[in-house]
């Protein structure tokens, strides 16, 4: 009797022991990948870099040259799509947090905005390619910018409103106390108390665009040399990387090798200074 | 005097305020209209492919663009074997993530370990596709593919999941690949529904003398059911979506010659990723949209459950406190 009790206990000690290890090993497991993928991009990629990297344009194969016309195309549609994206997604994010949180459009805006969030992005590309490319005739910058503004707009309402809905309620009612107006308590108050956690927000969805690759293959296309236009083909980071990476000239790989590395830098660095902003204070 | 600057501003509030709300709304119904946008346009733009084929489109075979004959089982079936093998991978590996991240880790680690598993999340899935191809498919077919093919090949059916060429590309490292990203996903949402397991529940447990494998499978699991599968639902949502990381990697074959793991295959994203740009309007490019709502479809199934499975857990969450 004694005896199987004592067999039970040490069953049960086994299977725990064995369950922890497995987890410590999974642990390990993942962060293997990460240092692993870091490692190999740090030391391929400082290899391929060079001050003509950020000087040059994308050359033909095995010629030398650089990455310039790929990044200002990265910075130009990046940007703009931010710009266009935030004011639409933080508006709606005000809607959901201070207009009417228990509304059915605001659910129903709620469960719409977590697709989005989470849908494939090539579909994106796909949906502006119909709309833009394929009325214009033509792929263009602006298509670009169209597709990744699409990206940023669901990010940054999720942000928006569970940061404003992090404000007191105490701090509105204050405000309303003293006769403010609505928009005034929204854009002077609850707005600029959750400040912090809106650009963090936007910090995030620029991070994420950067480097988008997808929405961009037949949005933006590419293009091997210097445009400023945004009516035309623009080459961008991760589309080139593509580009050169799936191709066999010894060049392009350095290159693409020398791109992922400052798109990865970027991404991370963005992630890094969003998390330092919503830190919380202890 | 007074008194009319006072109304007159009061006014102008009304306005102010009166077009703020418009506008909010406005951009709140643009985001519906979005979802919406893209639904038609994508019916829209396949409407040549779904009068020609119907839905023996999802059962066809062939993919010719020069003989304008199209089917979409080979991209189908490549999406969701690639997905599937994610899936085995990525499951037990992020539970036990969670579990150590909820259970087992310092206090002090917590935050760090919690972190880095987040940003393997951000790393944008062309730095995990190019690495896959240049780096991983190459050691996986040194490594594993060789041996396993030497040590197999002769065995009646398990060789035909093994065979292929010896380059590493194909549904294994696609699935290994796209493993690797959903980890982070499926782990954090995971960690996430497991701490807000009551306290009292847990220590209720340890009290009685349970170990904390027991603990985990016979309390927090069963309180968390329904969020821990969401969180696998969403993780699996990310896979069937996944472009770049796959495209790289799976080696963008357009036939169904065997069911090897090694076998270079296709995928809906890799298929649009590759061919999109320079189909020929038409019939060639109303398939490849055809592909794409087929993805949307099954995209948006997979994460509207994985959303109604979370909120489920939430709503617990608010009834238990």
């Amino acid at each position: 009797m004694m005896d199987s009790k004592e067999q039970m206990f040490q069953h049960r000690q086994r299977v725990n022991q064995m369950a922890i290890a497995l987890s410590m090993a999974a642990m390990v497991f993942g962060l293997i990948w990460l240092v692993w993928i870091l490692w190999d991009t740090i030391i391929l990629g400082i290899g391929g870099l060079t001050i003509a990297t950020f000087t040059e344009m994308t050359p033909a194969p095995n010629d030398p040259g650089g990455l310039a016309n790929a990044m200002y195309g990265s910075f130009l549609m990046v940007g703009l799509a931010t710009l266009i994206g935030t004011p639409i997604g933080v508006l709606a994010g005000i809607y959901l947090a201070e207009y009417s949180p228990k509304s059915n459009l605001s659910n129903l805006t709620r469960f719409v905005n977590e697709i989005l969030l989470s849908a494939p992005s090539i579909v994106i590309g796909l949906f502006v390619y119909n709309l833009v490319v394929a009325t214009s005739k033509t792929f263009s910058g602006w298509a670009g910018v169209m597709a990744l503004a699409l990206i940023v707009i669901p990010v940054v309402i999720r942000t928006t409103e569970n940061m404003l809905l992090l404000v007191p309620s105490g701090l509105r009612e204050a405000a309303y106390a003293l006769g403010t107006p609505k928009w005034k308590v929204i854009v002077g108050i609850t707005l600029k108390a959750a400040s912090s956690g809106v650009v963090t927000g936007i910090l995030l969805a620029v991070a994420r665009i950067s480097g988008e690759t997808a929405p961009l293959l037949f949005t933006a296309l590419n293009n091997q040399f210097w445009n400023s236009s945004l009516s035309g083909p623009m080459a961008s980071l991760p589309v080139t990387i593509f580009k050169f990476a799936m191709s066999p000239y010894q060049n392009w790989q350095e290159l693409a090798w020398a791109g992922v590395f400052l798109i990865t830098i970027a991404v991370l660095g963005l992630n890094i200074l969003a998390r330092l902003l919503t830190r919380p204070q202890s | 005097m007074n008194t009319t600057l006072q109304t007159s501003s009061r006014k102008a509030h009304g306005l102010l305020d009166r077009l703020f709300g418009w506008a909010s709304l406005g951009a709140v119904l643009l985001t519906l209209a979005m979802l919406a946008g893209i639904l038609l346009s994508l019916v829209d733009g396949a409407m040549p492919a779904i009068q020609k084929y119907g839905l023996t489109f999802l059962s066809r075979v062939v993919w010719d663009p020069s003989q304008d004959n199209f089917g979409g089982l080979v991209m189908i079936y490549g999406t969701i074997y690639t997905s599937f093998i994610a899936l085995i991978i990525a499951v037990p590996v992020s539970f036990g993530i969670a579990l150590f991240l909820t259970e087992l880790s310092p206090s002090w680690l917590k935050r760090p370990l919690g972190t880095a598993i987040e940003l393997l999340a951000a790393i944008p899935s062309i730095v995990y596709g190019m690495w896959g191809l240049l780096v991983f498919s190459p050691i996986l077919s040194t490594y594993v593919q060789l041996p396993m093919q030497q040590a197999f090949g002769n065995v009646p059916v398990l060789k035909m999941f093994i065979s292929g060429p010896p380059v590493g590309i194909g549904i294994l490292s696609a699935g290994i690949i796209l493993a690797i990203m959903i980890i982070p996903f499926i782990a954090s949402v995971m960690r996430d529904v497991f701490e807000v397991t009551p306290p009292l529940l847990k220590e209720s447990a340890y009290g009685l003398g349970s170990t904390t494998w027991e603990v985990v499978s016979q309390v927090v699991l069963p309180y968390t059911k329904a969020g821990v599968v969401g969180g696998i639902m969403l993780g699996l949502g990310r896979a069937l979506g996944e472009t770049m990381a796959v495209t790289f990697v799976i080696g963008n074959t357009n036939q169904l010659s065997s069911l090897s793991l090694f076998e270079p295959a296709n995928s809906i994203t890799s298929a649009l990723a590759n061919e999109f740009a320079e189909a020929a309007d038409g019939m060639h490019k109303a398939s490849l949209i055809y592909l794409g709502l087929v993805l949307f479809f099954i995209t948006f199934v997979v994460l509207s459950l994985s959303k109604l499975l979370l909120a489920k857990m939430r709503q617990r969450e608010g009834a238990a406190s």
